[in-house]
């Protein structure tokens, strides 16, 4: 199959035009003994082929729509999606465009990336957002890198939560390994603490803590004192937030956050095995030149109407190379206009009961599972829609076990935390019928 | 006040209007959590199902598209994407597996991303290959992590300069600057080559490596690549090749056999995925033999042989000194690997190696029909794109002036002012998925506005004139920043 539109006879004319005999006449350059290497590759597949093979390599996979039932979440969630958002996805005008250069062309995603930065500031109750991060976690290195930028590398602490989601923190470590910083409470056998345990943590040198909310438990706390402690000390506070929670829960901004970053998956992205996702970074507004990734502003054009640019582009690599707040250029504009048509698309309402039926069926099913002898929950904090379930055996023969039984079960909480074998991390969303929640309950009670 | 073309999803909010409903809770109800740690208000837009379409659909066709017509923006390749990509990747299987799920029930995705990974290292000749950068910038980011902990393995500590050629993208300086390296510009000669005695004055034992796009951004293969590359090694350096640029290479040369150490693919510009108005792209990274051990973990490998019987189990490996994670889970699997898989599988190696020599072909035969016309300061046979100046002895009109101008003839401009040492810079890109007639109509146009600017530079300075919007004001945007909308205040009263 090929997609070139030139045929021997425009080739030919082509070829002439510029001067060379053949198309490999263009190559000269390229040293010779390496020229035109044989690639060792399976030949070509015609559409139809490459459509069953492929069709052929996604069916061998157990999917959660049509094999299994799952509890699995952990930083990924299965959540309906309405139709609407894929047929606006499809749109070529918006997934074969570029990153919005030229604004008098461009103005479809320039003003869909200016809702989007609208959306997320009123769902986080923040002054100003980027265009998007490449996911979550590296949203939360990002802002490492803010508070560094932001003490101009003078304070080096990092007060990091043992119960933020552990991929991360590994990313976190992974992005500031060159800058010396000192991480602090990130102990795995801290995990039971709560946020009173990092205070104590921050000092003159600080220049970030962060936490997540809900944390990778599920648990909901208030940060506004952890958040005023570390105000005091001039530190910087990023809250890892789920939007899906922040729908109900009170926001990080009204806890003071200077930073909320998280995850929006949950908002309208398919699970796909991992990504491409949706990185989400929102702040105060005095932190806006600090902040890495594109930024979408409002203007006019010269006939008056209301329009859209990128702006504050001075932050960026393309200008500022070296010194730039980051290298981040390509970013995720097709999935933050998934989010916005995701959360137009319900609405108010609709994302209300988005969050209402995944907190009732989470708090049904931690009922019903703590009834089982052996079985009960962990934590007595408030919870959202994931919880962790204490089990009598380890959770990766739990698993093990449910999955004989067509049900993914949660998150081995033993693979990141050493002294919680046996607990498993359990997320509940609106996809889970009551059904399903009782089979879950009726399997684990034979096991 | 401004006019309003389209209102924003704010603006078209109505009070108690409903889009998609859920269905009715099938569970005993649970008490909420206190009040306090609830929110007083969602201030989010209510609309019906209909108005949301109408909006979106408004806003797509405010956009230009490769869908649409002709988009040679210079280092980005924006080559048509074909329509089965987008049917692939969103079969059911790949769009309905969760991450962290046992490897024993996506072996689908595994073996996927297995032959990625092979293939990857089969086309561009290197001994390893992570899938899990997420764009062609956190590619770079993946690379020289790995450049630093390979030397301070080593306990090679006094190493803390990369050099740089002044073509580079943005990119590659921001990249070291995140780790804190210290950047040295090495200028290009006459022919659009690394200037190779520079070159040798900069190369010592404190040099990390060199950041080399080749073909660099003027377009041009560098003719002594082989004395660069050996230059950068003898001193003890690393070679990073920007794969942004692979484009040109697909079956030409693999950059692992001149050499190179690390590299990022950019699986949105050279094998198809959409740059969906600024991503996700996909980034995966290749390496030498001697940087294998340092590669973001995990890996895909085989983790239980085969036999004749029983397929091998894939699943993930962990190098021996990684550099760690780069982001959550395993890489742009769904949007960015599904579809450049698709279309590899349906290149295989001889439709690569067109795809480069057509790409090739198409740069070179817009060079030559503008040649005369434009001055091209780099003036050889160019690889998939080349670099003119859109300025005119005597004439006030800018580079600016001639792409907004392209714009009233219905076509996306050039990049511009970029590469930095061309002056006016129109980098041209026009990839192998144009045809002639194309091609020739944007050779034309060119021509006609280059008459245009001698006769009626206002036609240049006021364009575009034809299209929906008219030029920004930049500089408002950035000191008013105005960066988002809310809710009118009286919102609730409008019942």
């Amino acid at each position: 199959m090929t997609y070139i539109p030139i045929s021997p006879a425009e080739r030919d004319a082509m070829l002439k035009t510029v001067g060379v005999k053949s198309l490999d006449d263009l190559f000269e350059a390229v040293p010779a003994k390496h020229r035109f290497p044989e690639l060792n590759l399976p030949p070509a597949l015609t559409e139809m082929e490459a459509a069953a093979q492929l069709g052929e390599m996604a069916s061998t996979n157990e999917n959660v729509r049509e094999h299994l039932i799952s509890f699995l979440g952990a930083g990924a969630y299965h959540h309906y999606v309405p139709s609407v958002v894929d047929h606006m996805l499809r749109r070529g005008e918006f997934y074969t465009a570029y990153t919005p250069y030229q604004p008098e062309i461009s103005q479809g995603t320039l003003q869909a990336i200016f809702e989007y930065q609208s959306l997320m500031t009123n769902l986080t109750g923040m002054e100003v957002s980027n265009a998007s991060h490449y996911d979550g976690a590296t949203a939360a290195a990002e802002a490492v890198n803010l508070a560094f930028a932001q003490f101009r590398g003078k304070r080096k602490k990092l007060v990091l939560s043992p119960a933020v989601n552990p991929q991360y923190r590994e990313v976190i470590r992974t992005y500031t390994q060159g800058m010396g910083v000192d991480t602090a409470g990130d102990d795995a056998e801290n995990h039971d603490d709560g946020p009173e345990a990092l205070i104590p943590l921050i000092d003159e040198s600080t220049m970030m803590v962060t936490v997540q909310y809900p944390d990778f438990f599920g648990r909901i706390y208030d940060y506004t004192d952890l958040i005023n402690a570390a105000h005091e000390k001039g530190a910087l506070v990023c809250v890892v937030a789920n939007p899906t929670a922040l729908v109900m829960l009170k926001t990080p901004g009204e806890m003071g956050a200077d930073i909320v970053v998280g995850e929006a998956q949950p908002f309208g992205i398919p699970l796909w095995y991992g990504g491409p996702y949706l990185g989400f970074f929102t702040t105060k507004k005095s932190y806006v030149h600090k902040m890495a990734g594109r930024l979408v502003g409002e203007t006019v054009d010269v006939r008056g109407n209301r329009s859209y640019v990128l702006t504050l582009t001075a932050r960026e690599q393309h200008i500022k190379r070296e010194r730039a707040t980051s290298n981040i250029c390509t970013n995720q504009g097709l999935l933050a206009l998934c989010a916005s048509v995701y959360m137009s698309t319900l609405g108010k309402q609709g994302l209300q009961e988005v969050a209402n039926l995944c907190y009732q069926k989470a708090h049904y099913a931690a009922a019903e599972l703590s009834k089982i002898d052996g079985f009960g929950l962990c934590h007595t904090e408030p919870y959202f829609h994931e919880f962790v379930l204490c089990c009598p055996k380890p959770a990766s023969e739990v698993n093990q076990y449910l999955l004989d039984n067509g049900i993914l079960g949660g998150y081995d909480l033993g693979k990141d935390y050493p002294d919680m074998q046996n607990h498993l991390l359990v997320a509940v969303t609106e996809m889970n019928s009551r059904d399903e929640i009782d089979t879950l309950v009726e399997i684990l009670k034979e096991m | 006040m401004a006019n309003i073309i389209e209102p924003t999803i704010f603006e078209l909010s109505s009070p108690g209007r409903r889009g998609v409903t859920m269905p009715a809770s099938d569970v005993p109800v649970a008490a909420l959590p206190p009040k306090e740690l609830l929110r007083s208000e969602l201030p989010l837009p209510e609309l019906a199902e209909v108005d949301v379409v109408r909006h979106y659909m408004i806003l797509s066709k405010f956009n230009y598209s490769v869908d649409e017509g002709f988009y040679p923006l210079g280092s980005c390749t924006m080559k048509y994407n074909p329509k089965i990509n987008e049917d692939t990747c969103r079969l059911p299987g790949f769009l309905f597996t969760h991450p962290l799920q046992p490897i024993e029930t996506v072996q689908g995705n595994l073996v996927l991303m297995y032959e990625m990974q092979e293939w990857l290292k089969e086309i561009s000749g290197f001994a390893g290959v992570t899938l899990q950068p997420a764009a062609g910038a956190h590619g770079e980011f993946t690379g020289v992590l790995m450049m630093a902990a390979y030397h301070k393995l080593r306990g090679d500590t006094k190493r803390t300069k990369m050099l740089i050629p002044d073509a580079a993208h943005g990119t590659n300086p921001a990249s070291v600057g995140m780790l804190g390296m210290q950047v040295v510009t090495i200028p290009s000669d006459s022919r659009g080559n690394v200037d190779l005695e520079k070159l040798k004055a900069a190369c010592d034992d404190t040099v990390v490596g060199m950041m080399l796009t080749n073909p660099n951004t003027l377009g041009m293969f560098d003719e002594h690549i082989e004395e660069v590359v050996k230059l950068v090694k003898d001193c003890g350096g690393l070679m990073y090749g920007d794969g942004a640029n692979l484009n040109a290479l697909l079956g030409i040369v693999r950059p692992g056999d001149l050499g190179f150490d690390v590299m990022h693919f950019n699986l949105h510009k050279t094998f198809s995925v959409p740059h969906g108005g600024g991503g996700p792209g996909s980034g995966p990274v290749g390496v030498s033999q001697r940087l294998v051990d340092f590669l973001p973990s995990p890996l895909v490998g085989i983790v239980e042989e085969g036999d004749d019987e029983m397929a091998p189990l894939y699943g993930f490996v962990t190098p021996k000194n990684s550099i760690g994670r780069m982001k959550a889970f395993h890489g742009h699997f769904g949007g960015g690997l599904v579809r450049a898989y698709t279309y590899i599988a349906m290149h295989g190696p001889d439709g690569l190696k067109d795809i480069a020599q057509y790409a090739v072909l198409n740069a070179n035969y817009l060079q030559a029909r503008l040649r005369d016309t434009y001055h091209i300061p780099f003036d050889r046979i160019c690889m998939h794109e080349f670099v003119m100046e859109g300025q005119f002895e005597g004439s006030d009109v800018r580079a600016l002036d001639i792409s907004k101008r392209l714009m009233d003839y219905n076509f996306h401009p050039p990049t511009n002012y970029f590469p930095l040492i061309v002056h006016e810079a129109l980098m041209i890109e026009p990839t192998e998925t144009e045809n002639k007639d194309t091609l020739d109509r944007f050779a034309d146009v060119l021509i006609k506005i280059a008459e245009e600017a001698k006769t009626q530079p206002d036609l240049l300075h006021n364009a575009p004139i034809t299209t929906q919007f008219g030029r920004m004001d930049e500089v408002k945007a950035a000191r008013e920043l105005v960066l988002c909308c809310w809710l009118p205040e009286n919102y609730e009263q409008l019942v």
